[in-house]
């Protein structure tokens, strides 16, 4: 009954602010156009936001998506330009695309391997890994970015009306959140997170399953970095900075705890969606860009204030 | 009489004197109509099983805890206590087992915690005059510390120094001592006793918590035994000797509270052949049968625990052998240990055993997911079942297999976590302190369920402080001191005192 209300929560913020927003402007915001809009942006945020709340429930955390997107989107260009020349095409593009995906991969792979094996906190390391993975972005090409212009698919292709890019968020929530809830990995994150010794005591492999979690993550980057250069037609190496506050940010809207052991994928969606649409909707009504940030904040705070109380709430009722 | 110094204070003025102490956790009595006195300068010793009452006694005297009836008087004048802080103002001190210590700042800054002396400039501290008072100090005591050295680089007896040091700076009268030397070596051990007769021969009293009673007879003046929460016996040590203490300290009866076993123990299942781990144990060896329950006896940092966790791969064995139905057994992890069909449940059910936020079918199956046939994809609709069917099995009192397991009660949370062993179908199970922090209900439920297990052909060990559950329910009984097994008693043919006298006494 608690959990369902807490996820109420977020999801009934969602609602008002639409409603709101729907009441304001209902000739510009209430189209499908500008729903897609509002979509196709959450979805590289969301898609990385998805990998941050597999980590933030096993009690760690990621600093290194942004600069990991930045590098994932550079070396898929790169390799796009080094197969294909200056405006590569068909074979090329794709190649590029799965070497994106797959340097997010190995990024991810790293960071998990450092956490455990050399028993450092996830916020070094991520740290560390997120200055190195930027430092690797500005080096590949001098501090240039790379123009892929016919890689298009991704970020403007429509697939049966809907934008492609939508049509992979979709899939990984679908996926991820399968997992989280029905696979044995997922429940293992859920313990970790809750009570590593007690995982551990129990027979959970703690470091492997902490390393596949980073990793998958590290996918789930490669994938977004990919939407996000496609959509931008050329891969910056200053993309993504910052993006990791609004990652954790989401997820934290979203009812997962940074102490581990709670969040869901659904919750997280949420949270992507709100601060998109409170993007939109400022955009809209013509409140300018330093605003939403002070209104962003707020959210965040609020968010976790009411998610607190009506913890001590549930529990007092339990007592 | 046998020392003349003990005659020389028998005139001396009471420190200290409890009158009539009452004290109640819900319906657990932990202490009834207890006095004790303490005099002037002298080391009194506070003794008893686990459980006796000796911590809540002396976290009273600390403030806290409010007793619930009764009066203290420090050197004779009344005072109730709400806040240890005011214990601490009238020269009451005391020094727990973990000392208390912020580790990564100096014995200097340590002493002054929180009472600082201030420095010329407002909100700055003298640290200067911070190590010349802690110098001045441990000088008139003949202390040999460095006021300037990090606590986290002191050896444990040096830390233990550290802390009376601290105590002596707010002008302690009373020093209440609990089991100082648990984790110290021999030689620190005499350093500590030459510290504590110092402090004595100052007009400082001592209360000395230890279960270790030649430590006792050589060091304390007087002795108070607690046991269930009454005092049964207070005098002078000169009086008595150990074998006495020991049998005021277990003077109960078995009551009819233990199962009847009726199990004939078979084949050897279990074989532990020389085991020794970096954590201080050495050399262990003994076998338990099929359907035998062998208990685990000895004080606390006797290296019990340790046995467990080096037998279950949570530590590093240095050397020695697990052999189950003749098959020996390579364990790095707990999962393997799992896998090869052992289980633990572990002492501290919080810290340890479950994950508290998350379902109790969550924590009941998490053990087993690979054989439940959930290898890779749970179905939560089978697992629900499977955990309601084990709950039933076991009285587990829940609202259900998805309620969140910090909504059970401890004796509730104990059962769920033998459940999580049930369906891991271990063969050789190790419980540690299972009835730990329960009622006496539950105790009941768990002794019943540990005979079931062994009826079923299980190895047993069952380690517990409490002799009383050792005598009731096991075949066998290990002794453990200092990291060594020292006995294998058969129950029948053995005392209380006996084992006691094992864990207890160092024989030389």
């Amino acid at each position: 009954m608690s959990k369902f209300m807490r996820q109420l929560l977020p999801f009934g913020s969602l609602t008002l602010i639409i409603c709101i927003l729907a009441a304001l402007k209902p000739d510009t915001f209430l189209t499908m156009e500008n729903f897609m809009n509002v979509l196709r942006r959450s979805s590289v945020n969301g898609i990385i936001a998805i990998g941050m709340t597999s980590i933030i429930i096993s009690a760690g955390i990621d600093l290194s998506v942004g600069s990991m997107l930045a590098l994932c989107g550079m070396a898929g260009a790169y390799t796009m330009i080094a197969v294909g020349g200056s405006d590569p095409q068909g074979g090329a593009v794709v190649v590029g695309t799965v070497l994106g995906v797959v340097v997010g991969i190995i990024c991810g792979f790293v960071n998990g391997v450092l956490i455990t094996k050399l028993k450092l906190q996830p916020f070094i390391v991520t740290l560390g890994t997120m200055s190195a993975f930027r430092g690797i972005s500005y080096v590949m090409n001098s501090g240039q970015p790379y123009n892929v212009p016919s890689y298009k698919y991704l970020g403007e292709g429509v697939m049966l009306g809907i934008p492609v890019s939508v049509v992979i968020f979709v899939i990984i929530i679908a996926m991820a959140g399968f997992l989280l809830r029905y696979s044995r990995l997922g429940r293992y994150t859920y313990a970790i997170g809750s009570n590593r010794e007690a995982a551990f005591h129990a027979g959970v492999n703690v470091d492997r399953n902490l390393i596949y979690i980073y990793t998958f993550t590290g996918l789930l980057v490669g994938i977004a970095a990919m939407i996000a250069t496609s959509r931008t037609v050329s891969a910056q190496p200053t993309a993504g900075i910052a993006l990791e506050l609004d990652i954790i940010a989401a997820v934290v809207i979203g009812g997962a705890s940074l102490a581990g052991g709670r969040g869901t994928i659904t919750g997280t969606i949420i949270g992507a969606l709100l601060i998109s649409v409170l993007r939109n909707g400022c955009t809209l009504l013509g409140i300018s860009t330093h605003i939403q940030l002070i209104v962003i904040g707020m959210i965040i705070i609020l968010a976790v204030a009411v998610d607190q109380l009506a913890q001590t709430k549930t529990r007092e009722l339990q007592a | 009489m046998s020392t003349s110094v003990q005659s020389d204070r028998s005139d001396t003025g009471v420190a200290l004197r409890m009158t009539g102490i009452s004290k109640s956790f819900g319906p657990v009595q932990a202490l009834s109509d207890v006095s004790f006195t303490v005099r002037e300068g002298t080391v009194h010793a506070l003794v008893g099983e686990n459980g006796a009452g000796k911590s809540t006694l002396v976290k009273i005297l600390a403030g806290v805890y409010r007793p619930d009836k009764g009066s203290i008087q420090i050197h004779e004048k009344p005072y109730t206590f709400d806040k240890p802080e005011q214990a601490l103002a009238v020269g009451v001190s005391m020094i727990y087992q973990d000392l208390d210590l912020a580790e990564h700042l100096t014995a200097a800054e340590n002493v002054f915690l929180g009472n600082e002396p201030a420095g010329i400039l407002p909100f700055t501290v003298d640290h200067k005059a911070m190590v010349e008072r802690t110098a001045e100090l441990a000088g008139s005591f003949n202390f040999d510390i460095d006021p300037a050295a990090v606590v986290s680089q002191l050896f444990t007896g040096d830390c233990q120094v550290v802390a009376i040091i601290k105590a002596l700076a707010r002008n302690a009268s009373i020093i209440v001592m609990d089991e100082p030397t648990s984790s110290l070596s021999e030689t620190e051990v005499a350093r500590l006793f030459e510290v504590v007769r110092r402090l004595r021969k100052k007009g400082i009293s001592i209360i000395y918590i230890s279960h270790r009673l030649e430590e006792i007879i050589g060091l304390a003046d007087d002795v108070t035994v607690l046991r269930d929460g009454k005092v049964v016996h207070s005098e002078s040590v000169t009086k008595l000797d150990i074998a006495q203490i020991i049998r005021y300290m277990v003077g109960r009866e078995l009551t009819e509270f233990f199962p009847a076993r009726d199990v004939k123990p078979g084949d050897v299942r279990v074989r532990v052949n020389n085991l020794s781990s970096d954590s201080r144990i050495r050399d262990v060896s003994f076998d338990i049968r099929s359907g035998e329950i062998v208990g685990m006896a000895g004080l606390v940092g006797a290296g019990r625990t340790e046995v467990a966790r080096a037998i279950f791969g949570v530590d590093k064995k240095a050397s020695g052998s697990i052999v189950l139905d003749n098959a020996e057994l390579s364990i790095n992890s707990p999962a393997d240990a799992i896998s090869c069909g052992i289980a633990l449940l572990t002492e501290d059910r919080k810290r340890t055993g479950l994950c508290l936020g998350l379902a109790c079918s969550w924590n009941v199956t998490i053990a087993s997911l690979g054989l439940l046939g959930m290898k890779r994809i749970i179905n939560p609709a089978k697992e629900n079942k499977i955990a309601a069917d084990v709950g039933a099995q076991l009285s587990i009192k829940w609202l259900g297999p998805q309620a969140p397991v910090d909504s059970l009660s401890g004796g509730n949370q104990q059962k769920l976590l033998i459940a999580r062993w049930l369906l891991a179908k271990s063969k050789f199970m190790i419980f540690d302190e299972p009835t730990r922090g329960i009622d006496v209900g539950a105790k009941k439920e768990v002794y019943s369920l540990l005979n079931r297990l062994a009826e079923q052909g299980k190895a047993i060990l069952f380690i517990s402080s409490e002799l009383p559950e050792l005598f009731g329910i096991t075949d066998r009984i290990l002794v453990m001191r200092r990291g060594r097994l020292v006995g294998n008693l058969k129950t029948g043919d053995t005392t209380q005192e006996e084992v006691m006298h094992l864990a207890a006494v160092e024989v030389s």
